[in-house]
């Protein structure tokens, strides 16, 4: 009898079967002086029915493992010592037809990137029958009724519709889900699922863990759960296993691990994690000059053309905002992707050309024009992600240096001394200046980038998603710098995230945006402690929480789908009105008319 | 659709416009002078003069210009000045052999190029690679005459396997086409495999890969749709390069289409031909690039014409 054809364990078997054990195994890379380890004897057993987390930070070797167990390794990389046992077979020694067929049949895989895992120029229908044809002897028909099951099975609004769809027609949350219909329609014994939810916004984030839940208890399949987010952690696993630089750190049950961590790796990992919550209301400080102000500012984006190349459609990407920053605060804006909170950022930066008006350090700008070299000195900008905002052919001294050679301040050996003490103030050292980009790890980057910031003493800083790409460990460091500089030099933050945790732990005053708009908007006492809207309600509701313990309410669990700000020309959206329920905590409503 | 259609027909327009305005200027301001040509060395300069005035070349240019447009506006391309028949006519005798080379060279380039160019992007950084790779920069850098030589003296020469010249058989069209088309096979063959390498990396080609799809079947329905689009946009573009290589391979190869007219009518300055042959091919370039565009949202879905 081959693989193939061996009955799957089914959920009546018995409960504590183990569907999948991997022992020592160890994982190299072939480099040009030999082999190079990536993940080094590790051992556990899946038991049916049962979340094991693999948790760790980037590096640690977690998704090699997941992929060793599928047999994708990349063509350099390869399992060289070590077992990995399904009913039995070590399938490190299957060739690859016998393979195949175990792979997406028995063990399926999702992945983080809904976004790009679906391909582009075939039907969502076409691709699930496709992966069921692969392994089931089934007519077309037959296996698009399959098909079907398995989006209804995901909660998959209109499913009949969803098939004829191409993946750009769909949501990153509904892609998502269309993933997991793949993975799940051949009810495979064991699903891993590679950061399944760290591409999505946390509602949606939400919906998705509901649903792998809720699958696992209707087929008892059992879940690999590879993630770096020590909350859906706590959220799913039954069991946890932590990694670190290719080795296991430490073993357990969720709860122990969480309640007594006894490596101090663990420790410090969960020690990093923010926690919705925890940090204590704290006396609102005395009124300060404002540094930006944001007066009605409204940004459009024309789309689609008409016969005479006139748009038809109007992207309303921030529609009438007015938020102040005052000196030395953090300002956050929160809301889930496409709510403006970017388009706000590249606003003041002069990137986008807007109506209203933009105060910056007093003055007055009304167009984007107005945004001069000047402007721009006082308000500088740091992104998301750190490897694609450095200039891969300067030494980071020179980029750091860029800003002060650009507005023409100081001779070459004073603008080396200003780096020079930039870079020690940032947490790096001074011999570090001559080297290039890729020569640091993705927090020492976003040192880079922080000083490139600060080097022209900016009174304000737009950090979008400065934090959000960093590890937890390096992102509470990196918060930490953040923190130090407000305080020692003055400058406000405009801090834009979508992590409300994050937020909680640093921010000031707070707005939450949705669909151009801002929705709630006051203290971060006042938002997160006593929240008034029901989406800021929602947004809080959804954040996972670092607590295995934690019982959270059950909620009615639908597919939820944000509406579109591509509206009409003709069809302006509704504008919201703020009113004030108290000591300057507003929220929004529905305006007359 | 339509709107979309009527936008591209009026940008078609005012390009071979532009096309027409450029092509005549320049043969306006050349030294080379048709009357010349036509009268003969020993004429006398009263001749030369009535005759320049017949053929109305001593009017200033914008007049010349006009008229031409006039004439053109009226379907009417002018009549050669050495032969004597309508340069329309002319060139619609000389097309079906023309038409029947670049698709002959294109069917080429592709089969060549894109084969080259998939078996090299999966064999990446083998030996097979590297000899594909070698073997497309030689095609994109060898001369069209001295490729067109080589094949006629190995292939018709040497091994008599194909006619010296000439037209008619399909056994006539092998050797040109082949010519033709191993330029674009070069570039075809780069093309796709960078196309290709960059679609293997994509995180859908694991997706397919996790089903459990067999390798051929990833490949073949998923990788290759997706690396094909640029291609087809450059297939558009290529027919502009092509007429550049008909001149050539036409008259190595004794090929009758627009080419050798082209090249007959450059030699004796007849302009009419030219300004007739430089419009047909305008016309195939955006006729091309208009073929392209509309084949793309056919296999990707996400673009949409406007």
């Amino acid at each position: 009898m081959t693989l193939a054809e061996a009955p799957k364990v089914r959920a009546d078997a018995a409960p504590a079967e183990t569907v999948l054990s991997v022992d020592g195994l160890t994982v190299s890379v072939a480099t040009e002086t030999g082999l190079r380890p990536l993940v080094q004897d590790i051992s556990f057993a899946l038991k049916r029915g049962e979340t094991l987390a693999i948790a760790g930070e980037s590096g640690s070797g977690k998704s090699i493992t997941s992929l060793a167990v599928m047999g994708l390794l990349p063509a350099n990389v390869r399992a060289t010592t070590g077992a990995v046992r399904l009913a039995g077979t070590d399938l490190l020694r299957l060739p690859e037809a016998r393979m195949r067929a175990i792979r997406g049949d028995r063990v399926a895989m999702i992945f983080q990137e809904p976004m790009t895992s679906l391909n582009p120029v075939m039907t969502v229908g076409a691709q699930l029958v496709e992966a069921i044809q692969a392994h089931e002897p089934l007519t077309r028909r037959e296996a698009q009724a399959r098909a079907l099951g398995a989006l209804k099975s995901v909660r998959l609004s209109e499913p009949e519709r969803r098939l004829r769809q191409f993946p750009h027609e769909l949501s990153g949350g509904m892609r998502q889900r269309v993933m997991i219909a793949m993975a799940i329609a051949l009810r495979p014994d064991v699903l891993i699922a590679d950061e399944p939810t760290t591409a999505l916004d946390v509602t949606v984030q939400r919906e998705v863990l509901d649903l792998l839940r809720d699958l696992r208890r209707e087929m008892g399949t059992a879940i690999i759960l590879i993630t770096h987010d020590m909350g859906v952690v706590a959220e799913m696993a039954d069991r946890v296993i932590v990694m670190k630089d290719g080795r296991v750190v430490e073993e357990g049950p969720a709860i122990r691990i969480f309640d007594a961590p006894r490596e101090a790796y663990t420790q410090t990992l969960l020690a990093a994690v923010p926690r919705m919550g925890e940090r204590p209301a704290e006396e609102p400080p005395p009124p300060r000059p404002s540094v930006c102000v944001l007066r009605d500012l409204t940004v459009h984006f024309d789309v689609g053309r008409g016969l005479l190349g006139r748009a038809t459609h109007r992207v309303h990407a921030v529609e009438g905002v007015s938020l102040e920053v005052r000196q030395g605060e953090t300002f956050a804006l929160v809301g889930e992707s496409g709510c403006g909170k970017s388009t706000i950022a590249k606003t003041i930066a002069g990137l986008v050309p807007f109506a209203g008006e933009i105060e910056i350090a007093g003055r007055k700008l009304h167009s984007q024009a107005d945004i001069t070299r000047a402007v721009r000195r006082d308000a500088q900008i740091v992104f998301q992600d750190p490897a694609a905002a450095l200039d891969p052919r300067m030494r980071v001294g020179d980029l750091v240096a860029e800003p002060l050679v650009i507005h023409g301040i100081g001779t070459p050996p004073e603008r080396h001394a200003t780096v020079e003490a930039l870079f020690e103030r940032v947490g790096l050292s001074r011999a570090q200046i001559g080297r290039y980009p890729h020569e640091f790890s993705g927090g020492q980057r976003q040192r880079i980038c922080i000083a490139r910031a600060l080097v022209l003493r900016p009174k304000l800083i737009v950090a979008d998603e400065s934090v959000s790409a960093l590890d937890v460990s390096v992102q509470a460091r990196v918060l930490q710098l953040l923190k130090e500089l407000r305080d020692e030099l003055g400058v406000s933050f405009l801090f834009i995230s979508h992590d409300m945790a994050v937020v909680d732990a640093f921010a000031d005053r707070v707005a939450v945006m949705f669909l151009g708009q801002i929705m709630e908007m006051g203290t971060r006492a006042q938002v997160f402690g006593n929240p008034h809207h029901s989406y800021t309600r929602r947004l809080i509701e959804a954040v996972p929480i670092p607590d295995p313990g934690h019982v959270r309410p059950s909620r009615e669990r639908l597919a939820s789908e944000v509406p579109s700000p591509v509206r009409r020309r003709d069809d302006p959206p509704r504008r919201l009105l703020l009113r004030d329920v108290g000591g300057g905590h507003l929220v929004a409503e529905a305006g007359p008319g | 659709m339509a709107a979309y259609l009527a936008r591209r027909l009026v940008e078609s327009v005012l390009i071979l416009l532009g096309v027409t305005l450029v092509t005549f200027f320049l043969l306006y301001v050349l030294p080379a002078d048709p009357v010349r040509q036509i009268a003969g060395r020993s004429a006398t300069t009263e001749t030369v003069e009535s005759i320049r005035r017949q053929l109305g070349l001593d009017q200033p240019f914008w007049v010349q210009y006009g008229r031409y447009l006039w004439n053109l506006l009226h379907l009417d391309l002018g009549r050669s000045y050495l032969q004597r028949s309508n340069v329309s006519e002319l060139i619609w005798a000389r097309l079906p052999p023309t038409l029947l080379l670049m698709a002959g060279a294109i069917v080429c380039e592709l089969i060549l190029g894109l084969t080259m160019g998939i078996i090299a992007a999966l064999r990446r950084g083998t030996a097979t690679d590297n000899g594909l790779m070698i073997a497309s920069f030689i095609g994109v850098s060898a001369p069209q005459f001295v490729v067109g030589l080589l094949m006629l003296y190995v292939f018709a020469v040497q091994l008599r396997w194909f006619p010296i010249g000439g037209y008619g058989t399909l056994a006539h069209l092998v050797l040109p086409a082949l010519t033709l088309g191993i330029l674009g096979a070069g570039w075809y063959s780069r093309m796709m495999r960078s196309s290709m390498v960059e679609v293997l990396r994509q995180d859908f080609i694991r997706t397919a890969r996790a089903k459990g799809l067999a390798r051929h079947r990833v490949i073949l329905r998923h990788a290759l749709p997706n690396a094909i689009l640029p291609i087809i946009a450059m297939i558009g573009i290529d027919i502009g390069i092509f007429m550049g290589g008909i001149v050539v391979v036409e008259s190595v190869f004794g090929w009758p289409g627009i080419g050798q007219l082209a090249w007959q009518a450059i030699q004796r300055v007849d302009i009419p031909i030219i300004m007739g042959v430089t419009l047909v091919s305008a016309v195939a370039i955006v006729l091309g690039n208009l073929l392209a565009d509309l084949v793309t949202p056919l296999i990707d879905p996400r673009i949409r014409l406007r």
